[in-house]
């Protein structure tokens, strides 16, 4: 008896830590987005280049390799993630700024964000109601990404519209797998650090819409 | 983009498919596997997205 109210109190202390988590993520997430939209505001207003986007996802990807999971237990854990966003955003300001001298361009951006807005939500919905374990999804995942970053690899050096294309394609579906991935392992407490857990969201919205703009600027002959 | 910023992506990406490779190593021999009807619940909101993507290429055409 003793042990079976142990277990029924263990289980929704779980479910309480599960909660905290998600909201804190969802928190912080919103906060680095709101964070990611300034600096890419910053970014256009000074006209920042093109290449300062490969300069700044290269520096994110190094925080975000080295330094993001030794601090992510402490609270320089925050400031690191904010600088990661905050990079991460003054390179989509090169890049929208680009965009804008396009015919279509606003148009183009502002459909990319909804679209992305209605994938991330949608697919978080269906990952919290239907609280499934989507985890098993993990090693198909991540050999997905090593197929759509070698087809990239070569794409830099070919240059072919096709392959951007498909690339944009598989990381857009590869992304939304990992939407329902990551928020599946919160709610089932696979993940309980809700600073990885925003870094792995914020990633798959980050590149769900630089995919989805580069998907609609090829589509749309711009 | 110039041969040097085309080597500096190609190496950041090479970077990334290592790491890729080892999570998809250690997913592979400790993740959980998937149960009848597993990826028929991940096929469906994937095809949805398809469709959207799809909606928004004809949107901006």
């Amino acid at each position: 008896m003793a042990n079976t109210q142990y277990s029924v109190l263990s289980g929704a202390q779980g479910t309480i830590s599960a909660n905290k988590v998600l909201k804190n993520t969802y928190m912080l997430l919103s906060a680095t987005l709101g964070f990611s939209a300034i600096t890419a505001v910053i970014s256009m207003s000074l006209a920042l280049p093109g290449w300062m986007y490969l300069v700044s996802v290269i520096g994110a990807m190094v925080m975000g390799i080295f330094v993001l999971p030794r601090t992510a237990n402490s609270s320089a854990g925050i400031g690191v993630i904010f600088a990661i966003t905050g990079l991460l955003g003054l390179g989509l300001g090169s890049i929208l700024t680009m965009y804008l001298a396009l015919p279509k361009g606003p148009e183009i951006i502002a459909t990319a964000f909804a679209g992305t807005g209605i994938i991330f939500l949608g697919l978080s919905g269906y990952a919290l109601t239907s609280k499934r374990d989507f985890s098993f999804m993990g090693g198909f995942l991540f050999a997905g990404i090593m197929v759509v970053f070698l087809a990239a690899i070569a794409n830099i050096f070919l240059a072919l519209p096709a392959l951007a294309l498909a690339v944009s394609a598989g990381i857009i579906l590869l992304m939304s797998g990992f939407i329902l991935f990551d928020t599946s392992r919160i709610i089932n407490g696979g993940e309980t650090n809700y600073i990885m857990a925003t870094y792995g969201l914020y990633l798959s919205l980050f590149n769900i819409f630089i995919s989805l703009l580069q998907i609609l600027g090829i589509m749309s002959d711009d | 983009m110039d041969l040097f910023l085309k080597i500096i992506a190609a190496a950041a990406m090479g970077m990334m498919v290592f790491y890729a490779w080892r999570a998809y190593q250690q997913w592979q021999e400790h993740g959980p596997k998937a149960a009848k009807g597993d990826w028929q619940a991940v096929v469906l909101p994937l095809a949805l997205v398809a469709g959207l993507v799809i909606l928004l290429i004809a949107m901006v055409r």
